[in-house]
């Protein structure tokens, strides 16, 4: 079988996989990163959105031996190694922008990399527009577009800490 | 120093408990488990709506690389039928038809997706490779695909011995009475309408893990399920026969529900049988595919409603005649939507005298059709909602202002319906008013006219509804044709030194019973959330308990915690009195503090509790060591969540497409537990009722091919398709729980049909239309308009 060699959150791994393995099945199953998930077989939920050197890609739509070489972040490479998370995890929670957590993780890999392509700032709009590719099922979206307003802030340093979300009436 | 810990109690919007371990990739769902020496099962299907079995192939699968085993429904006939959980009776009093379910195949395939042979290997891949080598012999058979084909003369037998493919012919009401009131009515205002078929495609697909101990006879279920005992009771009773203290059935993480995760599936079956037939660990894992053709689908009925008014716009009767679309079988609780759950909210928030309602539920070769979020309510809702607009057009008397004038009052509660329920509280004006102010009604003209100026369509929509949820009393349900209890249960573990475990029946796949639960315990006991643990979802640690279904987990599972705090406190007060030397009588109990009345003597609920667990001086023979309860609550009556939605859309007439601009709901879900928590629910609620109103639609072609079979033919909502939904609560208290909370799970997904479809019709009110089908796609909305173009051309 071909060998694939490629980093995961830092850790160099090196594992034989079939030519139709996928990323995410790569990353699940021999790597046992369960924090990718699958959530349908068309490409259109985004529930595997990883980062393979820098940019978000859907880990369903390439093939492991595709990665080859690359450096991938998954979900659970992104808070600091003393636990402090990365500002959208962090917004997610103080906006409650989650309720089942499936789609969560690929939700946050594609909310971040849609920030940092847009250093000058994203309008509700241009957020809502941007997570097309990415299917929630529990919050309506409200919830996450306000996360990602949020956590845009801190992650171009125009805020030190995150704008907390409203009390509730 | 005195440290006032925050108070994390009712009413506070508390960050969730559940969130670190979703954010950072460490949730545990069924898939992300593996079990040593696993292997992985895969369902071949039905290609076809309706065929018979001549013969199946496997010897090329039995021989394919990595194959453990492949059993078709030849190999599981000695099994039970997958159980119905409800059954009705018909008008004649006869019960309904009820054929088998089986788990595989037996001799016939009755819609795209049955189930017809597993092939277990030692991939997932292998599996499926040694799938498609398998020989189905079929003999395809004309498809009853819609219930209008499955219903007419000569239409094909789906289940033999059930005439004209009818579940029953069931009906509520005095028809007496009700052609009465017609035939004094000074106005008659009929309507028709399909509600479209949805598929509630959960974000996680469903799985199922069978594991088996040889050695102890244990056989354990790791599953999707949003009632992890009631699976253990139908599969353990019913279809396996295996006892419930061998059979552990595990719900961990689950990734929605929305009630597609409530029954009793086939997968489960299977692979709890092959691990224990193999002896190793047996996976199964849906790809959205096969979610699309199995998973239970929800909705679709048609339904003929006339209203009888007076001349002053009072409504004086409601006649509705529904079909209730079953599909190839009975799902775990199908009966019971289209009837008790549908039919007994068609009184809704008005005042109707009497309502005759009548429900032929029909087989057709299509996918089992069951509850999905709200289920029966969200039908009558959107027939009323859309009958008080159609009333208000015909009879000129403005929209709101019918529906006020049919109001039940604020003061007459408890109200009993013509169609069985009894309401115990509600504040249909108040939350209308609190909307109509939100959502400035008054000044939507001018915006309709600015609008209008950028070549727009703007319309706008309210929906006054109530739904009946926290199901359920045992007895009504028992009586109406449940085979179940709906008590839940609820344990309180105080631990030595203070801090809580919550054992409850309920289960949680995304409505944060971690944190909700808790609170409720830190509010009455005094305890910290963080020191407050909720365990749920697993039969080998929690007592017993029905799930979560129905807005019931507060209602219910919240009541019955309730009951086991009493207890909790009840003990406390006598270890408190035997320690502080005082009567029982005499103390009392505050958030965590049991004082004796009108003294500085107290003694913490922690120090109660160590003294519990380490009795030296204790009064032991009056009570027993430990502190830890047990309630099982079971509800008085449904709880009656209700308020109003207002819509405001725009519609591009260039393309058909319509945009909600603007959501507003005022909801009374009874008192509000965590603020954001409710907020989301409602949010989430709502997303799910604008995509049934303009997008999405399960669709079958004539033969049963379901068209919209996967994420790129069925339309979910997107972040881009949906408003900010701004929402608010207007809280009148459930007289008869100990909480005083109703339920908002499904007030979203029940209440905002209706106002997005009032808002379209609105916004077309120039092109002659009286109602717009669901889903109001761009297709359907750019024929209305351009008919109506003609029309003003000719």
């Amino acid at each position: 079988m071909p060998q694939v060699t490629l980093s995961v959150n830092g850790k160099s791994h090196t594992v034989e996989v079939e030519g139709r393995t996928l990323l995410v099945e790569l990353l699940r199953e021999r790597l046992r990163l369960t924090g990718t998930h699958v959530g349908c077989d068309t490409s259109q939920c985004g529930a595997c959105v990883v980062h393979i050197d820098g940019e978000s890609v859907k880990s369903c739509t390439i093939l492991a031996l595709q990665a080859d070489g690359t450096q991938v972040t998954t979900i659970e490479g992104l808070a600091k190694p003393d636990g402090t998370l990365h500002p959208m995890q962090e917004a997610f929670r103080e906006y409650h922008a989650l309720q089942c957590g499936f789609c969560t993780p690929g939700m946050v890999m594609a909310a971040i990399d849609l920030v940092q392509k847009h250093p000058a700032g994203l309008s509700e709009k241009e957020i809502r527009e941007g997570l097309e590719g990415n299917l929630c099922r529990c919050t309506g979206y409200h919830n996450i577009v306000k996360a990602i307003a949020a956590a845009q802030d801190v992650m171009h340093g125009r805020r030190s800490e995150l704008a907390r979300a409203e009390a509730a009436e | 120093m005195n440290v006032v810990a925050p108070f994390e109690g009712i009413g506070v919007s508390v960050k969730r408990k559940e969130d670190l371990r979703f954010l950072s990739g460490r949730g545990q769902y069924t898939d992300d488990i593996v079990r040593p020496g696993q292997t992985y099962a895969y369902i071949l299907r039905s290609p076809h709506a309706h065929a018979r079995i001549n013969r199946i192939d496997t010897a090329a699968a039995q021989a394919s690389p990595g194959v453990v085993a492949v059993y078709t429904g030849a190999d599981l006939a000695a099994i039970g039928g997958l159980p119905c959980g409800w059954q009705i009776h018909n008008k004649d009093g006869s019960p309904m038809a009820e054929p088998k379910h089986p788990v595989l195949a037996e001799g016939k395939v009755r819609h795209v997706g049955d189930p017809v042979a597993v092939v277990i290997a030692d991939s997932r891949e292998r599996a499926k490779d040694a799938a498609e080598t398998i020989l189905v012999d079929y003999e395809v058979l004309p498809a009853a695909a819609t219930m209008q084909a499955a219903l007419a003369p000569g239409a094909p037998a789906i289940h033999d011995g059930i005439a004209g493919n009818l579940c029953y012919d069931w009906h509520i009401g005095d028809k007496a009475v009700n052609d009465a009131a017609f035939a004094a009515a000074a106005k008659v205002v009929t309507f028709e309408t399909t509600n479209n078929r949805l598929v509630p495609n959960a974000m996680e697909p469903r799985a199922a893990i069978g594991d088996y101990d040889t050695t102890t006879g244990e056989h354990t279920l790791f599953t999707t399920s949003q009632n992890p005992h009631v699976i253990r009771l139908l599969m353990g009773a019913f279809v396996l026969q295996i006892p419930e203290s061998k059979l552990r059935v595990v719900a961990p993480d689950v990734g929605g529900g929305f009630g597609s995760k409530i029954y009793h599936y086939a997968e489960e079956a299977i692979v709890t049988w092959a691990a224990a037939r193999l002896g190793r660990p047996v996976k199964w894992t849906a790809d959205r595919s096969e979610s699309f053709m199995s998973d239970a689908h929800g909705r679709d009925h048609v339904t003929k409603a006339s209203l009888a008014l007076d001349a002053n716009g009072k409504i004086l009767a409601l006649r509705v005649h529904t079909q209730a679309n079953m599909g190839a079988y009975l799902s775990t609780f199908a009966p019971c939507v289209p009837t008790y759950l549908y039919a007994t909210l068609l009184a809704g928030v008005y005042t109707t005298p009497t309502i005759y309602c009548e429900v032929k539920a029909v087989f057709t070769n299509t996918v089992p059709v069951d509850a999905y979020r709200g289920a029966g309510r969200p039908e009558a809702t959107f027939l009323l909602e859309r009958l008080m607009d159609v009333a208000a057009k015909e009879t000129g008397i403005d929209r709101v202002e019918l529906r006020r004038r049919n109001f039940i009052p604020a003061d007459a509660f408890p109200y009993q319906t013509p169609v069985a329920l009894q309401y115990d509280s509600g504040d249909y004006q108040s939350t209308l008013d609190e909307a109509l102010a939100t959502a400035d009604w008054a000044g939507f003209e001018a915006r309709r006219a600015e609008a209008a100026r950028r070549g727009k369509l703007r319309g706008i929509g309210v929906s006054t509804y109530l739904e009946a949820c926290g199901i359920a009393p045992s007895a009504v349900v028992g009586s109406l044709g449940a085979r179940a209890g709906l008590y839940e249960v609820g344990t309180i573990r105080v631990h030595p030194t203070g801090s809580v475990t919550v054992l409850t029946g309920a289960h949680s796949h995304g409505q944060g019973h971690e944190t909700t639960f808790a609170q409720l315990v830190s509010d009455r006991l005094g305890v910290p959330v963080a020191q407050v643990d909720v365990v749920h979802g697993d039969t080998a640690k929690i007592p017993f308990g029905m799930g979560t279904y129905g807005s019931r987990s507060l209602a219910v599972g919240g009541s019955a915690m309730f009951k086991a705090m009493d207890k909790i406190i009840a003990k406390g007060k006598k270890i408190a009195a035997h320690l502080m030397e005082a009567s029982v009588d005499d103390v009392e109990f505050d958030r965590g503090t049991f004082r004796v009345a009108g003294t500085d003597k107290t003694k913490s609920l922690g120090e109660i509790a160590l003294t519990a667990y380490v009795p030296h001086n204790y009064p032991i023979e009056e009570i027993e060591p430990g502190l830890d309860e047990t309630a099982f609550y079971d509800p008085k009556n449904f709880t009656y969540p209700g308020g109003c939605h207002i819509a405001e859309v725009e519609i591009d007439p260039d393309t058909g497409r319509v945009a909600v601009v603007q959501f507003t709901a005022v909801d009374d879900v009874g008192r509000v537990i965590n603020p954001m928590i409710v907020e989301g629910q409602v949010q989430g609620g709502v997303a799910q009722g604008i995509g049934q109103a303009l997008l999405e639609h399960a669709v079958y072609d004539t033969n049963g091919q379901l068209l919209s079979g996967s994420m790129m033919d069925y339309t979910m909502p997107r972040a881009d398709d949906l408003p900010n939904v701004g929402v608010a609560t207007h809280t009148t208290l459930c007289t008869h729980n100990p909480l005083g909370v109703k339920g908002c799970g499904e007030v979203g997904a029940i209440g905002s049909p209706p106002a997005v479809i009032n808002a379209v019709v609105d916004a077309l009110r120039d092109y002659g239309v009286s109602h717009v089908e669901m889903p109001a796609t761009p297709d359907r909305i750019w024929g209305i308009i351009n008919a109506g173009r003609k029309m003003a051309a000719e």
